[in-house]
């Protein structure tokens, strides 16, 4: 007797999820994957910014599920089908690892629409977008040289891809137009996230005498550590100001939601097509959190510098680039290095004096 | 009065086979308040957790998928512990294999090389995985290291050779310097059971493994060596067994046995190999061997129960918006209760009065 009104309870219940999931059957249904826990900052926050700005504008339109903490291993293609059989049309998937899974999934349901967020493959159902913060970095490098009293520069890398790698290069340029003689100490510390290592990582560069953090890592431990000892740092992928008042001098932001607003929008129209996005500082794809702890001659030349990249009037990779080894480097795009140059850059600039890990 | 915890006579039979009963039954308990306070209905988030995959012939595909690598090294697992030899670093095996069967693919990829291509990757990862696990083996039987520490920071060894290989010399060319090999060929991937789905041969070679774990246990003479050593090693130092050779078997097999798992997962749903191949396998493998009690069956089910909870972890999130937080208490929970519940097969709740435990202790 139990069992039977155990069965007809549940019967119930299904019936009313089916029921509830009809009334939503006219809205989109927008999926998106997420690296890591969503947090209260960070790249997968900042996703969920975006998200959620998608939400506000579209809201009455679309309905968005996400799956957060998803490993970028055997278990990412799952994640992502079981969103398709959920019945999401439009589905982001916010990490590079997720590319292949994305690949195999978007080949499995051409009728389902994909977004991958920094990767190189496509297809007629599968787009890539990312954002060129190398340009940041040029505009970070300039406001370092300018800030630096010792001339050197401490810099924590994740890993040696080429966007890190293009990062740091651009950082160099940038400072290298205001201080030639200006030099970088770099500490790999083979994570996106890991408070207790990039901490170190920030000790052990203001030890060896730098006097400006900068960090292509996740975590506001380096601008803590910049804070206490009274130095300098730039933030990343979010606002950082309240971890380093009067430490931080700006701080990458990625702003995700107009682009996820733009392509739903297209979903919604009937226009979505498979593209390549590449966006800037002149698509809003990140933005410059505001410039402070520095005196107004300093940020009138960072805003300058942010102009004129937004306008195109300047560009980070300009020719000649001369590489460490003093050669210049092949010049493919007219006067400035190509996209697929940026995209796949394997060697430092002249100045400095490091050598890339496994190269 | 008070309550405590004594050791019974002898282990009860009745409470070992309702006991995951109970667990079951307590978590489906908490985790109905839980699911109320955080206002979700509490009966649909179980009918979404628990019986919704299992009506979908995906999802089951996808449990057994998922949970096949869990069981093939927790049988491997359970022989460990059941002699008494403590492997913790299957997780490290596991990409050592994955490792030594990849070396094969990248090298003939690209080349027409023919079918031998991935029972030859099996093999290799296979011999890998042990001869990566003999290495703690060797150390604990020859100079007496803790075999608990020397495997799992083999863990962490094998992490780094893994991540040094996909970031240096097996980088793919045409990857824009991304740690990652190219994606390997055909002849060197896990043939699917069904067309489209993911469901490949590993799931099967996964039951093989049970099939052979609960013959060599149940049947063999080396089976009831490794029990016997493991539960009373005087008694089989007077046996004549040789309990130095048993360690090294059963870290032989159990590394071999996480090798090809590794080397499945990397060759079958990866596709190629990257720095993360594993969330994590060769740990939660441990805890599928315990929740099926050392016994090749019981790992059976408990890999597919674990397997369960993390697709109806990700259905729950997708269809009920349940925090991924929620999923993950609801399966410490799970194992919370098992663990506890299992104490009371050797123990059991006694109310004793504080005058006869003064009484007790003076007559000792």
């Amino acid at each position: 007797m139990r069992k039977t009104l155990f069965a007809a309870a549940t019967a119930l219940l299904l019936a009313g999820s089916i029921s509830s999931d009809a009334s939503a059957a006219d809205k989109l249904k927008v999926g998106f994957v997420y690296l890591g826990p969503i947090g209260d900052l960070g790249w997968t926050y900042q996703h969920d910014q975006g998200r959620q700005a998608l939400v506000k504008e579209l809201g009455d339109k679309i309905e968005t599920t996400y799956l957060e903490n998803v490993p970028e291993g055997p278990d990412a293609e799952r994640a992502i089908e079981q969103l398709v059989r959920a019945g999401n049309k439009l589905i982001f998937t916010t990490s590079f690892g997720y590319m292949d899974p994305t690949l195999k999934v978007a080949k499995k349901y051409p009728n389902v629409h994909f977004e991958h967020c920094s990767g190189y493959k496509r297809d007629k159902n599968m787009a890539t977008y990312s954002a060129r913060w190398y340009q940041g970095r040029y505009i970070q490098g300039q406001i370092a040289a300018k800030m630096s009293k010792a001339g050197v520069l401490g810099y924590i890398g994740s890993f040696p891809i080429p966007e890190v790698v293009s990062g740091i290069n651009a950082t160099m340029i940038g400072a290298q137009s205001i201080n030639p003689n200006i030099k970088v100490k770099i500490i790999w510390v083979n994570t996106w996230f890991d408070p207790g290592k990039e901490a170190d990582a920030a000790k052990a560069l203001l030890d060896q005498g730098a006097d400006i953090i900068m960090q292509h890592t996740d975590s506001p431990a380096p601008m803590q550590i910049a804070s206490e000892r009274g130095k300098l740092a730039f933030g990343q992928d979010s606002e950082m100001i309240k971890f380093g008042p009067k430490a931080q001098l700006t701080s990458i932001l990625d702003t995700w939601g107009p682009y996820y607003i733009s392509r739903v929008k297209a979903e919604l129209d009937g226009t979505w097509k498979s593209e390549d996005v590449w966006g800037g500082l002149d698509t809003k794809m990140f933005e410059m959190a505001p410039y402070t702890n520095m005196p107004d001659d300093v940020k009138k030349l960072a805003e300058e510098t942010q102009a004129a990249i937004t306008s195109g009037k300047l560009q980070p990779f300009k020719c000649p680039v001369v590489a460490q080894d003093g050669k210049e480097v092949e010049c493919k795009g007219g006067d400035h290095l190509t996209d697929p140059q940026i995209l796949g850059m394997n060697f430092y600039v002249k100045g400095i004096d490091d050598k890339i890990p496994g190269k | 009065m008070q309550l405590v915890l004594e050791k019974r006579a002898e282990r009860s039979n009745t409470i070992a086979l309702i006991s995951p009963l109970i667990a079951i039954g307590l978590t489906i308990v908490t985790m109905i308040i839980l699911f109320a306070i955080l206002g979700k209905n509490p009966f649909a988030a179980l009918v979404v957790y628990f019986i919704e995959p299992l009506t979908d012939s995906y999802t089951l595909q996808e449990i057994a998928v998922k949970a096949a690598p869990l069981v093939m090294i927790a049988i491997g697992l359970s022989l460990c512990y059941l002699a008494n030899a403590w492997n913790i670093g299957a997780e490290g095996q596991f990409l050592i294999g994955a490792v030594a069967g990849s070396w094969l693919a990248v090298k003939t990829q690209g080349t027409e090389a023919g079918h031998w291509v991935f029972p030859a990757m099996l093999l290799l990862g296979a011999i890998a995985g042990a001869l990566y696990a003999l290495i703690p083996a060797i150390c604990k039987v020859r100079f007496g290291a803790s075999e608990i520490l020397t495997s799992l920071m083999l863990v962490y060894v094998a992490e780094l050779f893994l991540d040094y290989l996909v970031r240096g010399p097996w980088r793919d060319p045409n990857g824009f310097n991304f740690p990652t090999t190219a994606e390997f060929d055909p002849v060197a991937t896990v043939p699917l059971l069904v067309e489209g789905g993911r469901l490949h041969l590993g799931t099967i070679i996964a039951l093989v493994v049970v099939a052979a774990g609960a013959v060599l246990l149940g049947k063999t003479i080396k089976g009831f060596e490794i029990r016997v050593v493991g539960a009373a090693p005087r008694a089989a130092r007077f046996g004549g067994f040789n309990s130095n050779q048993l360690i090294l078997l059963t870290f032989a097999i159990s590394g071999a046995l996480a090798g090809l798992a590794g080397i499945i997962e990397v060759a079958g749903p990866v596709g190629h190999l990257q720095p993360n191949i594993s969330p994590g396998y060769g740990f939660t493998a441990i805890i599928v061997a315990f929740l099926g009690r050392l016994n090749p069956i019981g790992i059976l089910i408990a890999g597919l129960f674990l397997a369960l909870t993390f697709i109806g972890g990700e259905q729950a999130q997708i269809a009920m918006k349940i925090p991924l937080d929620v999923t993950k208490v609801f399966q410490g929970i799970l194992l919370f209760y098992v663990l506890a519940c299992d104490s009371l097969i050797l123990y059991r709740f006694r109310l004793v009065s504080s005058s006869r435990q003064q009484v007790a202790r003076g007559a000792h």
